[in-house]
């Protein structure tokens, strides 16, 4: 007997259970990013402070922060940011689930959940990160911050139309075609608006000539690897935690049909 | 608008008029708690630059620009 598993759950049992992939996901790339990525904050923190030691003349009492937070802190900070952020990103996939759940026919076996953290890592993370790559502290021209937050905000969205487009030219070659060409059309479209979007969009030169190349690449290696960590980990355990609701529910409606 | 007396258009049933603003509801909220930990220099969140030093870390590893 075919279960009645097509009726979508309501959108709260679904937002709930994306809050909740999106804090353990945060909590798990910050225990990455603690590991990874902090020894190299480290250094390049103690290449900053070396930087301003160097010229107190010009500097003065300039900048040298009091501290408002130590850097103890900071490094437990780490959890909290990645936790709520995480919370924050889960929250809008399962936004986006359910929005696109209306156009899904049939019901869903957990692939649209993992699809769609895998469209939000690519849109939203690597193609802005192949653009913009994460700065360590030392690295990055205070007086161009507003430019770089706004064209980096401006990358994510860019990205995410890229996939999106991707996605169109997937669909626009008919259901016939075979795979190949419906994917050839997907890559187009999503390096189309991609390519376009590297040239139009300006570029930042601003790591110091003598920041240590190694510490740079192994920073924004550990930067992406938290990226990757949060967006695998908040499609694995959100498509786990739909799994585990629809059977939930079928078992509960079965009684009663 | 319409002798329903409510501003909803009667085209749509209730129940979806009422998700698309639970929907708006929440992506506001969450883009806004996203704003806090990634950009907020203490302007919304009123604390100062406490939140915002508190997750520095964080925020140079999620690969924001941070100053």
């Amino acid at each position: 007997m075919p279960l009645n598993t097509t009726t979508t759950p309501p959108f709260a049992a679904v937002l709930v259970r994306g809050l909740l992939a999106g804090l353990i996901a945060g909590l798990l790339a910050g225990a990455f990013a603690y590991v990874a990525g902090e020894p190299h904050v480290e250094a390049a923190i103690a290449i900053e402070e070396a930087a301003t030691h160097a010229e107190p003349a010009a500097a003065g009492a300039h900048d040298h922060e009091d501290a408002l937070v130590s850097r103890t802190g900071q490094r437990g900070g780490l959890f909290l940011a990645t936790g709520l952020f995480g919370a924050a990103m889960g929250g809008l996939l399962a936004t986006a689930y359910v929005l696109l759940s209306r156009r899904r026919r049939g019901d869903d076996d957990g692939r649209s959940g993992l699809l769609l953290a895998g469209a939000a890592l690519l849109g939203a993370v690597i193609v802005p990160f192949l653009k913009y790559p994460a700065n360590p502290p030392a690295v990055g021209d205070p007086a161009t911050i507003n430019q770089r937050t706004v064209t980096y905000l401006l990358m994510v969205v860019l990205g995410l139309v890229a996939v999106w487009a991707g996605s169109l030219g997937y669909r626009s070659v008919g259901a016939q075609a075979p795979t190949w060409l419906r994917a050839a059309a997907a890559v187009g479209g999503f390096l189309l608006v991609t390519a376009v979007s590297y040239v139009v969009m300006p570029s930042f030169q601003e790591v110091p000539a003598d920041f240590p190349a190694t510490l740079l690449w192994s920073f924004r290696l550990a930067s992406l690897g938290t990226q990757v960590v949060l967006w695998t980990g908040i499609g694995l355990l959100f498509a786990a935690l739909m799994h585990h609701e629809r059977r939930r529910r079928a078992g509960t409606a079965l009684p009663s049909t | 608008m319409s002798s329903s007396a409510s501003s909803q258009p009667v085209v749509h049933p209730a129940g979806s008029v009422r998700l698309l603003w639970t929907v708006l509801a929440t992506v506001a909220v969450l883009t806004l708690l996203a704003y806090l930990v990634a950009f907020d220099q203490g302007s919304v969140s009123r604390s100062g630059m406490y939140l915002h030093e508190l997750m520095h870390d964080g925020r140079h590893l999620l690969g924001v620009p941070c100053h």
